[in-house]
């Protein structure tokens, strides 16, 4: 009976001080199958997960891998047994090379004290190779984007010989083809007998790559199922434990006149004559394969990079943005791809990070108005139903889904006109994502002109009004709601690219 | 909600405290005269110099940054208004008021290197460091100046035996420190900027200004700590206040001030000074030899960053 299963994990129970993360949950993965691991965020995933990779001791429970009991105290022991784990957050070094970050701690030697660099990076040349990535072993790992970033730490994982991998949300910052690639090697592991424990929020990627999957819940254990035996909306039911009308929510509203024109704009070799226009009330979305340029637009865009050339209008008038703070003072707001790295201040707490950018309206001379601060944040963290056990909680120890919020706060505290998000939902569960849509809807009818880059198309086409593609720092085409389709986005994002290439 | 706001920011100095109190009561057991007034009072006038650098050198580390200069800026500095009271005559109050200036701009300029050519702070500071401890030797050409004016001794004097100006340039400036951290929108972006300097950035924060800004104050801190420094010695030397820099950094980060920025208070900084403060007297009092007396600060810094860290990583885990 057991032989099936690599890997057992049985009532496995995990207390924080104050918290039962884990109540007896159990996880079983067959030799070879992809397995993926779901559940809303703060369901216990990535707890159970840092237990079997070592980082986290259990509490209670037992864990079997190939029928032998085993106890995992370090990261090590882990990988020793054949566990790797692939985390959301890269654990790379960016002032290494690829392959050394590759081979790190498991360097080859040609003696005892000499390592064998000649050997190493032929090594990593073969992982690349069969990843098909165009990475070389030899560059920096600082100098490579967040998707090649990816590749190399599913080559490292690659490299360690696993017999399970874990991977967290590995998709999250890939384009569509890095996705499709990953798929096939994911593939080719499951047929060398390689199983794989799969953590996504895409469930239509699950509903794809998955043979069975367990559910989680609050801490606990919900369902283990086939997938061929259920539908997306069953799966949804039991994450969220509630039905889900509509995973993109609309509403009514009027689409108004022009509020936000950007007019020729260049910056540097990413974002050639870029122009396009948001209406008051409208939601549009730019959609583009990673490394488009659309990120670098709209940092030119809020002044963090310099423009070359291009105007940018609010309410028809022009406005001189040099820096982030002319940009908020014309009325833009800007929530970042990258959330704790640059949308929040992680050890500062809910009410400090929802009120920085607007801190002159608390302000009487040079007093801080602290009980007006207080009764405000109070106001957002209700209408933005921001799950925190108090207002002055360190962000860090927030949710995804809850920090991104906090995040909309602040620029809704900051009273903008225009709202640009980067990838709004990557990384936040369904029931949070829902929430940010509910969010972006409500902000449209009330005439903020509302700008989103998304990679996920399924998303993009969910929530826009109109769809601008962009394709090598340039826009590549203009889609009405009802021409959008995955197939011309696609075409727009990619097509250019190709044709470029063939040409 | 009140439990946890303090909470939040208060358990960085709650352990200090007790350690602070634990450390007073063992004192006043194993000497007879630690816990008497003419001691404490003692204390007190030599924690001052240490006092008032700690309070600038607190807005610095939490924006991230260090201030390696400020032991130098104070001897310059009091040999400047030393000049400028015995040498050229001019009024005590005056000298004082252009001495805390010239100290605030000598910060000033180490803002600039930092802010305008991206110099890491701790470079930038070390370079401060030796060209103000060397102009501090040109300027008298390595002569002390000793013998002020009544009124300039006033300030550390003692009157019924309370040396109460100094008390009352302490209170003061930590009252104005405080309330800056706390309550204007400047001691919010040190925080900001030290917890996260790419979302201050974004979040329309001038973040070299406020950089530049907390060096300015660095050395106004200094200025101050000079007036009191000098006149309590009855004199300027060039090595005064030699490395006043480390016990500065050291009363910081006893106080739970993260080196990273972004975390920390005043309050566990001014706990931080008196243990510095009362390991020191306690010691003299138990006469310990000196050599003996670094070795035991030494370890109290590297202890309390061990709580610290510990500390940290429970809450972490939490």
């Amino acid at each position: 009976m057991s032989e099936e299963y690599i890997l057992q994990m049985t009532d496995i129970t995990k207390r924080f001080p104050g918290v039962l993360a884990l109540d007896h949950v159990s996880l079983r993965v067959k030799a070879g199958e992809v397995h993926a691991l779901l559940g809303e965020n703060g369901a216990g995933k990535s707890t159970l997960m840092k237990i079997l990779a070592g980082a986290y001791v259990k509490d209670e429970g037992e864990i079997e891998v190939f029928s032998r009991k085993i106890e995992l105290g370090d990261p090590k022991a882990a990988e020793n047994l054949g566990i790797s784990i692939i985390y959301q957050e890269l654990n790379l070094i960016p002032t290494l090379t690829v392959a050394e970050n590759i081979f790190l701690g498991r360097y080859k030697m040609s003696n005892r004290i000499q390592v064998g660099w000649k050997k190493v990076y032929e090594e990593a040349e073969t992982l690349l190779k069969d990843l098909e990535v165009d990475v070389k072993g030899t560059d920096y790992i600082r100098d490579l984007g967040i998707a090649q970033q990816q590749m190399v730490e599913v080559a490292k994982a690659l490299s360690m010989n696993a017999k399970i991998i874990i991977m967290d949300e590995p998709t999250a910052p890939l384009t569509a083809r890095e996705t499709k690639n990953l798929f096939r090697i994911v593939k080719k592991l499951k047929e060398s007998g390689v199983s794989i424990i799969y953590i996504s929020h895409r469930l239509e990627e699950v509903l794809e790559m998955c043979d069975r999957a367990t559910v989680m819940r609050d801490g606990c254990t919900i369902q283990e199922l086939n997938i061929a035996d259920v539908t997306m909306d069953e799966i949804i039911r039991l994450m969220v434990g509630r039905e889900l009308k509509d995973k993109y929510p609309r509403i009514e509203k009027e689409i108004g006149e022009e509020l936000f024109r950007v007019d020729n704009l260049c910056a540097g070799s990413k974002v050639q004559n870029v122009s396009f226009s948001v209406r008051k009330g409208e939601v549009l979305c730019v959609g583009g394969l990673v490394g488009a340029g659309r990120t670098e637009t709209v940092r030119a865009i809020f002044g963090l990079d310099v423009k070359t050339d291009g105007r940018v209008f609010i309410e028809g008038r022009e406005c001189a943005i040099k820096n982030p703070k002319d940009a908020i003072r014309a009325g833009i707001g800007y929530v970042t791809e990258d959330r704790k790295g640059e949308g929040l201040i992680l050890k500062l707490g809910v009410d400090e990070n929802i009120t920085l950018a607007a801190l002159d309206g608390f302000l009487k001379g040079i007093h801080l108005n602290l009980g007006k601060e207080k009764n405000t944040v109070k106001e957002y963290v209700k209408k933005l139903n921001v799950k925190t056990p108090s207002i002055y909680q360190k962000v860090e120890n927030l949710s995804g889904g809850n920090q991104q919020k906090v995040v909309l706060a602040k620029w809704l505290l900051s009273e903008c006109k225009v709202l640009i998000l980067d990838e709004p939902t990557r990384g936040i569960d369904v029931g949070a994502k829902i929430e940010v849509y509910n969010l972006i809807n409500e902000l449209a009818r009330e005439g903020k002109a509302i700008l989103v880059i998304t990679s996920e198309i399924p998303e993009l086409l969910g929530i826009c009004d109109r769809v601008v593609v962009m394709a090598r720092g340039r826009m590549s085409g203009s889609l009405s709601r009802e021409e959008a389709d995955q197939e011309s986005i696609m075409t727009l994002a990619v097509g250019a690219e190709e044709r470029g290439k063939q040409k | 909600m009140k439990i946890k706001a303090k909470e939040k920011k208060g358990t960085s100095y709650v352990g200090i405290l007790i350690a602070l109190l634990i450390l007073c009561i063992v004192l006043s057991i194993t000497s007879g005269s630690f816990l008497t007034a003419s001691n404490l009072l003692n204390v007190s006038q030599q924690i001052s110099t240490n006092f008032l650098i700690a309070i600038g050198m607190t807005f610095i580390i939490l924006l991230g940054g260090i201030d390696l200069s400020v032991g130098s800026i104070i001897a310059v500095t009091g040999l400047m208004m030393g000049l400028m009271m015995k040498s050229w005559n001019m009024p005590v109050l005056v000298s004082l008021l252009l001495g805390v200036v010239f100290a605030s701009v000598i910060g000033l300029v180490t803002g600039l290197l930092i802010t305008g050519f991206d110099l890491p702070p701790f470079i930038a500071t070390l370079g401060m460091m030796s060209i103000a401890r060397g102009a501090a030797y040109t300027i008298t050409e390595g002569q002390p100046i000793y013998t002020f004016p009544e009124g300039f001794l006033a300030i550390t004097g003692r009157y019924g035996g309370i040396p109460i100006v100094t008390i009352l340039i302490m209170a003061v400036m930590f009252a104005i420190a405080a309330y800056v951290l706390k309550y204007t929108k400047y001691g919010r972006y040190i925080y900001a900027i030290g917890g996260n300097k790419n979302c201050a950035k974004l979040s329309g924060i001038h973040v070299k200004k406020i950089e530049c800004i907390a060096y300015v104050i660095s050395g106004f801190c200094c200025g101050v700590a000079a007036i009191v420094l000098t006149s309590r010695l009855d004199s300027a030397v060039p090595t005064n206040a030699d490395g006043a820099e480390l016990d500065a950094i050291a009363a910081v980060v006893i106080g739970g001030t993260s080196m990273n920025g972004g975390e920390g208070t005043l309050a566990g900084t001014i706990i931080g000074t008196l243990i510095i403060g009362i390991v020191a007297n306690g010691l003299n009092l138990l006469n310990v030899p000196q050599g003996a007396q670094r070795m035991v600060k030494g370890g109290i810094i590297v202890l309390a960053v061990i709580v610290d860290v510990l500390r940290r990583k429970r809450s972490q885990k939490a």
